[in-house]
């Protein structure tokens, strides 16, 4: 299936496709979903375990990085019962930082590599970027899709950069990063999904958060039909992220209820879905101890790192 | 993990339901002569308030009023039964979170949908024929259309809020004054519409509401004083009324049941129409006259969409209608229930498979599981009958033509449904169905500035739009 464009193009452009007043109106109305007492306490602590706590400046600085991890390791000092977020994700040159810094925690070091974010470079160089991550400790890769290539139907080259990539990754786990902002339709999100998983994408991810529109609750219910669709059909399962532009518990919870009632429980997991946010955290901290004592604290009782 | 859903219920104290109502005329609250009924929660079966039965006098007084305020409501300047129309609306929108709970308590359905769907659409009815108002004379009926006089309006209890909308909205733009009997098992939110009318000020006898059953709608339409019947209900009674009014000179309008076909192809999007399928026949529990009853598929798609069906049928939830997470909510009364049953068994007897999504049901109310039949046949009932309830029927077809021939092939008309990616076989499909509606990849949608109809069976006449403003004109 992978060996052409032409091959690669009758798989993808067979696919049912994707009505996009159907699909918006869909994750609206999931959207209407009313969590509340201790479904939401509930949630707020898989939420929690579920990001990606994210920085991806010009301006990092090791400084910056190490005060990140002892955040993700520890997101609230004052209450020990708040779990640790999954990983922290951070650009190729710090993962060393950040790798010392979680090391024993139980907290993934993510790096982001291949060009991230347009991409625009060569292979040879999204390989090197990728092996030094990983040797560099990095135990996740995300990596951008050249989404030039795909919008100019090159399929086969979006497909071999990844296969490629997989292998200079290794035992790392392996996000694709598929940019919907720049794939413009919802039958193109859905088609860039099946490319990356039978590509071997361990997870796919919505953004790389530097273009807007970020994740949006219908292209991550595309990307979640997709992933169920995939499992279906291979029999293997494969992650998602959704990444940029969720700021708020509310939105954090939106996305839980999506992923609960379209690819299901199974997905319910860190190992399965994930949020990459930075100021998402605060919020959810902040939510979680009103569900606790009933009341907000201010924004200087939770640090900001 | 598993993510439970916490119970999450909507307010009822934002509701006040006085133990007995009744009837409106006049604008004033007066009493039944008839026998007093009760109206009770079909989710709980508790009683909910004792409402008046108006007897024939009772009728014959609200006519009366109706028609004595026809002379002044008839002569005042449309831009002034506007200000009236729009106020009604601003106040249904006020009162919109009140109106909702109290439409889930009377007729079990979600308050997702009383909130989201039913009062948004009162609301938009009221403000689309409120600006129609003034602006008669530009609709296609002549420079200076007149009103018919007093127009006797029976509406069923699937939608009783919008369905009072539909009826009452553009009769009052044209200039005619209503008398209208909402449903016997729904009469708290056209009480509550009489509360409404009153707090816009509107003047007495332009609006009357009578509440009762059969004989009380009956007396209302045979009412000599009456120059306009409009009914939406079923079949059945659409028929004693076509024949009590023949002959009478009383323009009528009929919508009545159906038997819709959601028609889909191998090249739709399919999570869309699974979505598509769902609203078309679970919307409402089924209650719902131009309901996807029917699901015509392609037979190279049947067995995947039907897995991805019951899949997404799987993840519905049934229960408290006033829980802001409950997607199916009770069935309307113990009659419709035990028709929805019989309908069911002669579906099983008659060789169709039955499968239905194992959700638990509440002890006490009215329930019925969603519920699909794979292998019907053209000639089972529950392929021909209108369930009028959260049942599917699943039929195959072959090609475009057999798809159409089949979707034909009832005594109904009112609805139709086709998904497919393909632009020109939607036009095509809508070209050859007779019903009064098509929709293309989407279902049960409604906007005030639609026409709403049926062919055949399904009744005559059209609500809603500018077709709408024909029913209540003299033209």
């Amino acid at each position: 299936m992978a060996s052409s464009n032409a091959t690669l193009r009758a798989f993808l452009y067979g696919l049912p496709g994707v009505d996009r007043v159907g699909a918006d109106q869909r994750a609206a109305t999931l959207g209407t979903r009313s969590i509340k007492t201790t479904a939401k306490a509930e949630a707020i602590d898989l939420a929690i375990s579920m990001v990606d706590l994210t920085t991806l400046e010009g301006a990092d600085t090791p400084g910056k990085v190490r005060a990140m991890c002892a955040k993700a390791v520890r997101p609230d000092p004052g209450e020990p019962s708040v779990p640790r977020v999954a990983a922290v994700c951070v650009y190729p040159d710090l993962v060393a930082c950040a790798a010392s810094a979680l090391s024993g925690s139980g907290v993934k070091v993510a790096s982001v590599a291949t060009g991230f974010p347009s991409g625009r470079t060569s292979l040879e160089v999204k390989t090197a970027d990728t092996a030094l991550a990983v040797a560099a400790g990095a135990d996740e890769i995300d990596m951008v899709i050249d989404r030039g290539a795909f919008l100019a139907g090159d399929l086969a080259r979006v497909f071999e950069e990844i296969v490629a990539v997989k292998q200079a990754a290794g035992d790392a786990h392996l996000k694709v990063i598929l940019e919907t902002g720049e794939l413009a339709t919802y039958d193109n999100v859905r088609r860039a999904s099946w490319l990356a998983m039978l590509a071997g994408a361990d997870f796919i991810k919505t953004s790389t958060g530097k273009v807007s529109p970020a994740a949006t609750p219908p292209v991550t219910l595309i990307m979640l039909e997709a992933v169920r669709d995939f499992r279906a059909a291979t029999g293997r399962m494969v992650g998602v992220k959704a990444a940029g532009g969720i700021r708020t518990t509310k939105d954090a919870i939106k996305y839980l209820v999506l992923v609960n009632e379209t690819a299901g429980e199974d997905w319910l997991d860190p190992a399965w879905f994930r949020i990459g946010a930075s100021s998402l955290l605060n919020d959810l901290l902040m939510q979680r101890q009103k569900m606790a004592t009933g009341r907000y604290a201010g924004p200087d009782y939770f640090t900001l790192d | 993990m598993r993510f439970e859903y916490a119970p999450a219920p909507e307010s009822r104290d934002v509701v006040d339901i006085k133990p007995s109502y009744g009837l409106f005329i006049n604008g004033d609250f007066v009493d039944g002569s008839g026998t007093a009924f009760k109206t009770i929660n079909p989710a709980s079966e508790e009683m909910l308030a004792e409402v008046a039965a108006a007897d024939e006098a009772d009728v014959d007084r609200a006519v009366t009023a109706a028609r004595k305020a026809f002379e002044s409501w008839a002569a005042l300047p449309g831009r002034e039964r506007a200000k009236y129309l729009f106020r009604i609306a601003r106040i249904i929108q006020e009162r919109a979170r009140e109106l909702a709970v109290l439409e889930s308590l009377d007729n079990g359905k979600p308050i997702r949908e009383s909130r989201d769907v039913d009062l948004p659409l009162v609301a938009a009815h009221f403000f689309y024929y409120a600006g129609w108002a003034d602006k008669l004379g530009h609709a296609g009926f002549g420079a200076d259309p007149r009103p018919l006089g007093v127009a006797g309006q029976v509406i069923p209890w699937n939608f009783p809020l919008l369905m009072l909308a539909w009826k009452i909205a553009p009769a009052l733009a044209c200039g005619n004054t209503v008398v209208l009997k909402p449903a016997e098992t729904t009469p708290l939110t056209a009480l509550a519409f009489a509360e409404i009318c009153v707090q816009a000020g509107l003047p007495p006898g332009v609006v009357n509401i009578l509440t009762g059953a059969g004989a009380t709608g009956a007396a209302l339409v045979n009412h000599p004083g009456v120059d306009k019947v409009a009914f939406t209900g079923s079949t059945e009674v659409g028929r004693l009324i076509a024949r009590s009014v023949a002959g009478t000179g009383k323009k009528v309008t009929l919508e009545l049941g159906g038997k819709a076909a959601n028609i889909v192809f191998d090249d739709a999007a399919l999570d869309q129409a699974v979505e598509g399928i769902v609203n078309g026949i679970f919307f409402n529990q089924g209650h719902v006259c131009c309901a996807g009853s029917r699901l015509l598929v392609q037979e190279s798609i049947a067995e995947e969409l039907l897995d991805a069906l019951k899949r997404r049928l799987g993840t519905l939830r049934l229960g408290d209608p006033l829980d802001k997470n409950t997607d199916i909510g009770a069935i309307n009364s113990a009659e419709q229930l035990a028709r929805i049953r019989s309908l069911t068994e002669s579906g099983e007897l008659e060789g169709a498979e039955r499968w239905t999504a194992s959700c638990p049901l509440p002890d006490k109310g009215f329930w019925f599981p969603p519920t699909l039949f794979t292998g019907v046949a053209q000639s089972h009932r529950i392929a021909r009958e209108e369930i009028f309830g959260p049942v599917l029927s699943v039929l195959t077809f072959r090609t475009p033509a057999e798809a159409v021939e089949k979707a034909n092939n009832t005594p109904y008309g009112l609805s139709a449904g086709v998904w497919t990616e393909k632009g020109s076989r939607i036009l095509w499909m809508a070209d050859k169905l007779r019903a009064g509606v098509v929709w293309a990849n989407t279902f049960n949608r409604f906007d005030p500035a639609s026409p709403f109809g049926g062919y055949k069976e399904s009744g005559h006449g059209r609500e809603g739009g500018r077709h709408g403003l024909e029913a209540y004109l003299d033209v």
